[in-house]
């Protein structure tokens, strides 16, 4: 293959590198207003009086909005496709507060400082009430985080407001309890995967203003501009006719951009003055008043028979979505989801899972999905039960994993259509060199290195919801144009995408525009989340630059006055097999749309997603951990990776860099922390700790090829499951070397020290 | 009040607030390349040079840089050009939100530090943070345009 398969550098990487303006903040206007947004102290509170005249007249504010002003419909955040199965549970603004953070006013004024200064001058009168802060002690809690009687869903998602039940999920398949009594070896754990904030560089951004018929243009830093277009329509009660959003570059994103943020803020603003308008959260509002990665406590049971099949299974979720559910629902069933079908020896399995409000900022979609947090606990119970069963974890798995061809007990009959997950634990046994470092050595020095691992999957796209559309024309001079709503969030499927439709069309990739991520011009897509882009987008541009080849041939056939059989196609032209006439595709391209064809060529395809085919990982770690103080350093990192074909491999090997180093984060440094009063304690870089490149120690991405009939060119995802593998298998590390078992993440220090104390 | 300095070989008159940050200041004179990403210097996403050394630009009140040379990536269009092409041969550059001040800092190390070990590289970068790359491709990179293995 010609485009497929190949490093192909990213087509605008060299824009982005050289610091060319591409991002929202470059391309707004000058002369836009500055929207800053007053925020509540405390985490649960009745506004009960709001004064805002002192700050209305100061010189250059040009206005100020408190929830008088907005209107009275309640809408969610979450990106998704409606029906959305996030609660309705936000206004705009709302005369109760219910996170340190939360929304109170919005100002607007010509500059920052005006802003800032007007900030100050707003007086608010609260009544304070109790917050819950406490996930666990949710459930029943005396304080009930939404009253309201106009929250409302799409659906059932066994939301119970009096109890502070968000939504509630169970599925059972045979008695697991008659199971376990059969079982030879039964071992459980419960899991706290913490927090953890996104930290894309770029901080949540939106620019607004009217256009020449008085339309709202939003340029967003967004993964999900349909899903915008659809949340500013529902909250601002206007048509989506009256919106535009466009997705410029974007600096980061994980999963983060998947809900919005200052959008909706911007976007008053410019309706209530006509005026273009810019927010740009701060790092501190990043931090504190958007969304992290849902915290968890997971209970995990397993149990075995003598051979060391799995045959039963437990898990039970409690899940904190804070003061609003977005993406509430989804992220805790995906706990289930993405784990429970890795094994599929098992005669009996049942999950339960509850998110719960609490007075804290909004959890969200990261990265992972809830599949992260489920594989540390499910992986870090596999490798408990590994040592009770006195067999190698590596072999565990290999004993249990689902195959090519076989169903899983919770999959309704959907049969496995690739993997290579095998061979993908073989390879990260061979590189991290398993057979000679497990479990561990000492080295000296008070000091131990041991091997830990961890195997995870994720999907690729979302069965029977996803969908992507994509149109390619042929341009009047012979070159093509691809639409697709996909967007690139610096993950690069802007070129994967056109490395797809080159291959299809055999022609060089300099032929083609990409244009996408613009709800005026781009088909509809959901946007790049839930591991979509690659499979899903990818197998709709595959069939859209078929249907255009199609149709090339057709129309060169009837310009050779030939039948179709008689015609090929080069990626240059088409020709006759016997090779005596031939049509260049440029003038084939003017005849068409300038001449006597009359008709320009599109593909355009809607691709759902049947089913969505699980990329899967091996991660291997090796830590050195010092038995004096506790302190772990992470020397080796291996991750074996089945994504199907890999379409671009430098790109492919970035993605999975880059969430191994997520994963690494979540598994040893990072953690997003409140104080007693419910304030977020980590709201700077200076709290709360990304990996730096001293942080990472040495990682090493291996692909092992498999290929998904169902995907384009075989291909599934990968940005997500990479993140998955690090805490497990760093934590199983870390036992291996001191006999730790942490499962409160992040493994800091402090822990590995107060635990190894513990057994002594 | 006003101060005069070069930007990228050119000398300018600009007039700037006191508690104008010199970050805020190239970007307002359309220095766009100068990204922020944090309120407390701990990313190096704004880092560009004066009078040859990198610095942080977030961290500098604009009036301080009075009589210096300030340079930014548009101000080296070609010793970046030359290592922007093989960090993105290497697809280090994901959302390229990080990558000009990397950038400045990876040519400021360059002149700076003779024969680097792996070690000497990534300490003296430790301050630049990538949230995307996870690191590896970037140092991949810095070892191309070094040279070294
Ligand atoms: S903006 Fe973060 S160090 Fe300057
Ligand atoms: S490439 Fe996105 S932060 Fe470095």
């Amino acid at each position: 293959m010609k485009s497929v398969g190949q490093s192909i550098r990213k087509i605008d990487g060299m824009a982005i590198a050289m610091g060319k303006p591409v991002y929202t903040e470059d391309l707004a206007m000058a002369n836009a207003l500055v929207v800053k947004i007053l925020r509540s102290p405390h985490a649960y509170a009745k506004i009960t009086s709001i004064d805002i005249s002192k700050a209305e007249s100061l010189e250059g504010v040009e206005c100020i909005l408190t929830y008088k002003d907005v209107p009275n419909q309640r809408f969610t955040l979450a990106g998704q496709s409606y029906p959305e199965p996030s609660p309705y549970d936000r206004l705009i603004l709302d005369q109760v507060v219910r996170y340190v953070g939360d929304e109170v006013a919005i100002i607007a004024a010509v500059d920052e400082k005006t802003a800032l200064l007007a900030m100050k001058k707003i007086k608010v009168e609260y009544e304070v009430m109790e917050p819950v802060l406490d996930f666990e002690q949710a459930i029943g809690h005396s304080s009930v985080v939404h009253t309201e009687e106009d929250l409302s869903c799409n659906f059932d998602i066994g939301l119970q407001k009096d109890q502070n039940i968000t939504s509630s999920c169970h599925e059972e398949v045979g008695d697991v309890e008659e199971e376990f009594k059969q079982c030879a070896v039964v071992v459980e754990d419960v899991y706290y995967p913490q927090a953890q904030a996104h930290t894309m560089m770029e901080t949540y951004r939106s620019f607004t203003y009217l256009d020449h018929v008085g339309r709202l243009i939003v340029l967003s830093s967004t993964q999900v501009p349909f899903h915008i277009r659809r949340q500013l329509a529902r909250a601002l009660q206007i048509s989506s006719t009256k919106i535009r959003v466009i997705k410029p570059r974007i600096g980061g994103g994980f999963g983060g951009k998947q809900t919005g943020a200052g959008d909706i803020f911007a976007a008053i603003v410019t309706l209530k003055t006509g005026k273009p308008a810019m927010i740009i959260y701060d790092r501190k509002e990043t931090f504190s008043c958007t969304t992290s990665r849902h915290a968890m406590r997971i209970s995990v049971k397993l149990g075995a028979d003598q051979d060391g099949f799995i045959r039963a299974l437990d898990m039970q979720v409690l899940s904190d979505t804070g003061a609003y559910g977005e993406h509430a629902p989804t992220v805790l069933g995906c706990v289930g989801h993405y784990t429970l079908p890795l094994y599929n020896k098992t005669r009996a399995v049942r999950f339960d899972g509850k998110a719960v409000y609490t007075n804290k900022m909004p959890a969200g979609a990261f990265r992972g999905y809830g599949a992260t947090q489920g594989t540390f606990a499910l992986e870090s119970t596999v490798n408990k039960l590994a040592e009770h069963l006195k067999m190698d974890p590596t072999e565990l798995r290999l004993k249990n994993i689902s195959k090519v061809g076989e169903t899983f007990l919770t999959g309704h009959g959907v049969r496995l259509g690739s993997s290579s997950l095998d061979r993908c634990i073989a390879k990260g046994k061979e590189l991290i060199g398993w057979e000679e470092k497990f479990p561990s050595r000492d080295v000296g020095n008070n000091k131990v290195r041991a091997v830990g691992m961890a195997i995870t999957m994720q999907g690729s796209g979302i069965a029977t919801i996803g969908t992507a559309s994509a149109e390619i024309r042929l341009n009047d001079d012979g070159n093509v144009t691809l639409l697709t709503g996909a967007t690139d969030m610096g993950t690069g499927c802007d070129t994967i995408l056109s490395q797809m439709a080159a291959e299809i069309l055999e022609i060089p990739m300099e032929k083609i525009i990409v244009n996408a991520g613009d709800t005026d011009t781009s088909p509809y897509d959901p946007g790049s989340y839930a591991s979509s882009t690659t499979y899903v987008a990818g197998a709709a541009v595959v069939k859209a630059a078929e249907e255009l080849k199609g149709k090339i041939l057709e129309q060169g056939a009837a310009f050779l006055e030939v039948t179709l059989q008689d015609v090929e196609f080069n990626g240059s032209g088409v020709r006759t097999l016997s090779g005596d006439q031939e049509i260049s595709l440029a003038k084939l391209a003017e005849l068409t749309i300038l001449g006597r064809g009359n008709l320009q060529l599109v593909g355009y395809v809607t691709q759902g997603c049947e089913v969505s085919p699980p990329p899967y990982v091996a991660g291997f770690a090796e830590v050195e951990v010092d038995r004096e103080t506790g302190k772990v350093d992470l020397i080796d990192y291996v991750a074996v990776i089945d994504c199907g074909t890999v379409i671009n491999p430098n790109l492919a090997r970035i993605q999975a860099e880059g969430g191994i180093a997520q994963g690494i984060g979540m598994a040893l440094y990072e953690q997003v922390r409140y104080d007693e009063i419910g304030k977020m304690a980590t709201n700077s870089f200076m709290q709360y700790k990304i990996p730096t490149r001293k942080d990472v120690g040495k990682v090493r991405i291996e692909f092992e090829e498999s290929f998904e009939p169902t995907g384009p060119f075989g291909a599934k995802s990968i940005g997500e499951v990479v993140a998955n593998t690090p805490p497990p298998a760093i934590s199983h590390a870390i036992y291996n070397a001191v006999g730790v078992r942490e499962h409160h993440l992040p493994i800091t220090p402090e822990k590995v020290f107060l635990g190894m104390k513990k057994l002594i | 009040m006003q101060i005069k300095l070069t930007i990228n070989d050119k000398a300018v008159k600009w007039d700037v607030a006191n508690d104008e940050l010199l970050a805020d200041t190239l970007r307002s004179h359309g220095l766009l390349s100068v990204k922020k990403a944090c309120d407390t210097s701990c990313c190096g996403l704004c880092t560009i040079w004066i009078d040859g050394k990198s610095m942080l630009s977030c961290s500098i009140l604009s009036v301080r840089v009075h009589g210096k040379k300030i340079t930014t990536i548009e101000g080296l269009p070609q010793e970046a050009e030359e290592f922007a092409r093989i960090l993105s041969a290497e697809g280090a550059e994901q959302c390229g939100f990080c990558s000009p001040g990397f950038i400045m800092s990876v040519l400021a190390m360059k002149n700076e530090l003779v024969n680097p070990t792996e070690e000497e590289i990534i300490h003296y970068l430790t301050g630049n943070l990538c949230r995307c790359t996870g690191y590896m491709g970037q140092l991949r990179a810095i070892k191309t345009y070094l040279g070294v293995a």
